[in-house]
């Protein structure tokens, strides 16, 4: 993550679909273009569905990170406003 | 405001729409609807208004839950017989959705209170049953310049236009007076079906949505008619030219507010 100025994050491992991708898409319309969020997931099904969600939505997948302990933090660039 | 989760999951079909998302919801809770008729009209409209996370809905009506009501007026239960419809509509919104704040007014609308009772509100739903109120809430809306819906239901008919100040006709642009009273069909001899407040009165809370997201086309200009035997939705362009109307035209001739005359039972509209 060091390599990634995150604007901000967002924990979205204490809710389940589809208000996973929900949380996620509502941290993402509170940046500007450009700006980067991390988001912190848990393993399976959230990470198999959010990351390409979002990725519809039009904006950037950077990276997704393995904290290896069953979750991921995933990270994204905001495109349009 | 940040939503809680419990919004996020409310909400959540909203929010995931492009044309909604968080902003959007957060657009329909700052915003307020009222809705003059707590009946087969304002009924479904209500509902999905608090469903729909409306933060402030007004709603004003005098009458009590009837049983004949129940048929239709789908806010209402059988325990709610006799009750004040406001107050039944007030605890159906709520226990729907707690983020919805219910202003009651058991009132009738008259030229006395209806510039009080809409100047709050970013719009107004007419859900009433005469022809009476309807000119009303026309006149009032256009000198207040509120947007409003409104509708009419009989039988198995149902109309729809949108009013919004300076993008097309009015009601009284279209219907200029009210009809002679023995034109108009009393509430037993017409009826309706039940589902046609379903039909029309989301459709009027659709539009009230829509307006506060700012999205799509309103019915302004149209007038939008279902025929429920034949299965036809008609969609008419009403006339564009509208400077000679009485109450929006360049010249008005109606500058104060008219109680018109109302029949004993108006129809069921």
């Amino acid at each position: 993550m060091a390599n990634f100025n995150i604007d901000d994050t967002v924990d979205i491992t204490d809710v389940v679909c589809p208000t996973t991708f929900v949380k996620a898409k509502v941290a993402l319309e509170e940046l500007d273009d450009g700006q980067i969020l991390s988001v912190k997931m848990n393993d399976g099904e959230p990470v198999q569905n959010v990351p390409r969600s979002i990725k519809e939505e039009g904006h950037q997948i950077l990276k997704l990170i393995d904290n290896e302990d069953g979750t991921y933090n995933l990270i994204v660039k905001k495109v349009g406003d | 405001m940040a939503f809680t989760n419990e919004q996020l999951e409310r909400y959540s079909r909203h929010i995931i729409l492009k044309e909604v998302g968080s902003k959007g919801q957060k657009k329909l809770l700052d915003s307020s609807v009222l809705i003059i008729g707590a009946g087969g009209l304002g009924a479904p409209a209500a509902m999905y208004l608090a469903a729909s996370g409306v933060g402030t809905i007004g709603i004003a009506d005098a009458d009590e839950v009837d049983l004949s009501n129940l048929q239709r007026q789908i806010i209402h239960s059988t325990n709610d017989v006799g009750k004040a419809k406001v107050l039944s509509a007030k605890e159906t919104m709520e226990a729907m959705n707690p983020d919805v704040t219910v202003n009651t007014y058991r009132t009738f609308v008259s030229s006395d209170n209806i510039m009080d009772l809409i100047k709050d509100y970013d719009f107004i739903i007419d859900g009433t049953d005469n022809f009476p109120a309807k000119f009303l809430i026309n006149d009032a809306c256009v000198m207040a310049k509120k947007p409003f819906s409104h509708a009419g239901i009989i039988r198995f008919k149902g109309q729809l236009m949108t009013y919004v100040p300076g993008q097309g006709p009015c009601y009284r642009c279209v219907f200029k007076n009210p009809p002679p009273k023995d034109a108009v069909p009393t509430c037993k001899q017409a009826g309706v079906i039940g589902a046609m407040g379903g039909v029309i009165g989301s459709l009027q809370a659709m539009e009230a949505i829509k307006y506060i997201l700012g999205i799509g086309d309103l019915l302004t200009g149209y007038l939008l008619t279902y025929d429920a035997i034949n299965m036809e939705f008609h969609k008419i362009k009403l006339p564009t030219y509208t400077h000679n109307c009485a109450v929006c035209g360049d010249n008005p001739t109606i500058t104060e507010l008219i109680d018109y005359e109302q029949a004993e039972c108006d129809g069921v509209l």
